[in-house]
């Protein structure tokens, strides 16, 4: 039990020497250009095509799961606002993170995790490259600005998906179904929402990053790496995500 | 005349080493190393697997850190830069893996072209025609455009050998390159570090357990067991050596 107690804030500590380099790394030229647009296609354009059909399935659900309850309480009018409003505060940014952290958090865990064991990290830096400016700083960057953007895509995915299974169920127009939607959506609801997703970039970026360079031993070390990248940054994400929730209520209430 | 002795200092040797010592937890793995490798010497460093020779190599990069003792290469305390003043350090001294360590998802040529694009002022076409240049030296000049995972170790080998020498180092240091290779295509690695010898005037260190090929390029040896240097020399000293471990692991190397 004490031995658990010892490495777990061992690992907390690794991980705020890490995020010191790591900021320096971001904030002190050189910039390394050419390798953060290789990232940010690499994290954001290839997720996209996941990060949409999170998106568009999560609007069916909304609109299958809802309608049933609003019906039972009168209130089916009020659909397109429930569905709209639920995937551009919570469910959009939420599924998109998730999904990102599996992918990306996955990708970053394994592939920093395997230029470890073969060396690869100690021969950037043995060439004088500084392997947080170039391989980590990168990649958390790519992940904080993409995070929003690839929120945006589930948002829109999830409401035509929201509208196309709704009006099977009872025909309603594209135009009818967003205008009585949007209609109480203010940009209050919708930039905090949106915007917390680059904190999610960041705590995906940076833990993804901390795991891959700290794996030791060898291909079954890459494995572990890749999985508990996958896990913590799922599992912080969640925890940001109460705070920033319990946050957005307090500044735009 | 205190004066006079004191403006000039004797150029000191490119690698200066002094009672280096490093555990890992309980295990010594050097123990207590003085070693001086002077300019344009070729030193192998032999030993058995795991006695600390690779550990000795990441020192002088400033990989890891001694527990204590000196270390000074080209004139610098290693253990004591800064980060700035160590990758000045770096610069100017090219490393190639046991593995090659080459960086995958960059082709060979890129591979190669990679410190000059950080480190030099080259235009994209220079650094082109350098890296070409570079892999011409080592024959590897037709397969400029594969990644490191579709050509042999041998010549991945190769490719780590042209990206050392890139930034033209004043010292070259080799972990195992000849280790897990076919005996004539460790020859032939042997032969090209001495080419590069002879062309660039190097000081080099080569961190090797295999003897056959250390003796094609190696001005002098040096071998370890334990953390501790039991013999120095030339070949052929070393051959006279009345010690029973140097005598055994000639014979059961040569």
């Amino acid at each position: 039990m004490g031995a658990v107690l010892v490495s777990f804030f061992e690992w907390f500590g690794e991980l705020g020497l890490f995020s010191r380099r790591l900021a320096h790394a971001i904030f002190l030229p050189p910039y390394e250009w050419r390798e953060l647009v290789r990232q940010l296609d690499a994290i954001g354009s290839k997720s996209l095509p996941l990060v949409a059909m999170a998106g568009a399935a999560t609007g069916v659900v909304l609109s299958l799961q809802t309608r049933d309850s609003l019906t039972r309480f009168g209130a089916k009018s009020m659909l397109p606002a429930v569905i709209i409003f639920s995937l551009v505060k919570e469910s959009g940014p939420i599924i998109t993170a998730l999904v990102v952290s599996g992918r990306v958090g996955a990708g970053i865990g394994a592939e920093l995790g395997s230029m470890r064991v073969t060396e690869q990290i100690d021969a950037m830096e043995v060439s004088a490259v500084d392997p947080y400016k170039f391989l980590a700083a990168t990649r958390v960057i790519a992940c904080i600005t993409m995070l929003p953007l690839l929120t945006l895509a589930a948002n829109f995915c999830g409401v035509i998906m929201g509208w196309l299974s709704t009006t099977l169920a009872q025909p309603v127009s594209l135009r009818y179904f967003l205008e009585n939607g949007l209609k109480h959506v203010t940009f209050d609801d919708f930039l905090p929402p949106t915007f917390k997703t680059a904190v999610f970039g960041l705590i995906i970026g940076l833990v993804a990053s901390f795991q891959g360079m700290r794996t030791k031993g060898g291909t079954e070390g890459v494995g572990r790496s890749a999985t508990s990248a996958v896990v913590l940054c799922s599992l912080f994400v969640i925890l940001a995500d109460v705070l920033l929730v319990r946050l957005i209520l307090v500044l735009f209430p | 005349m205190k004066k006079a002795t004191q403006s000039t200092p004797p150029p000191e040797s490119p690698i200066v080493i002094e009672d280096l010592r490093k555990s890992f937890g309980a295990q010594k793995v050097l123990n207590g190393i003085d070693l001086v490798v002077a300019g344009s010497e070729t030193l192998a460093v032999l030993g058995r697997s795991g006695t600390g020779k690779s550990v000795l190599l990441k020192l002088m990069v400033g990989l890891q850190k001694q527990d204590s003792g000196s270390l000074r290469v080209l004139g610098q305390e290693i253990a004591k830069l800064d980060r700035d003043a160590l990758n000045e350090v770096r610069k100017k001294i090219g490393f190639l893996f046991q593995s090659a360590a080459l960086y995958d998802s960059l082709s060979v040529e890129e591979n190669v072209a990679f410190p000059l694009a950080r480190h030099t002022k080259m235009s994209e076409s220079e650094r082109k025609s350098r890296a070409r240049e570079l892999l011409s030296a080592v024959g590897m000049e037709r397969d400029v455009d594969k990644l490191p995972s579709e050509i042999s170790g041998g010549m991945q080998k190769r490719v780590g050998l042209a990206r050392a020498l890139a930034l033209d180092p004043e010292i070259l240091l080799f972990d195992e390159p000849t280790a897990g290779l076919d005996p004539i295509t460790a020859a032939e690695i042997g032969k090209l570090i001495l080419e590069q010898k002879q062309k660039r005037n190097i000081t080099s260190v080569v961190v090797t357990h295999e003897i056959r090929s250390a003796k094609i390029f190696a001005d002098r040896f040096v071998l370890m067991n334990e953390g501790k240097i039991l013999a120095d020399g030339a070949f052929d000293e070393l051959r006279k050596s009345r010690n029973k471990f140097v005598a055994d692991f000639l014979r059961e190397a040569a």
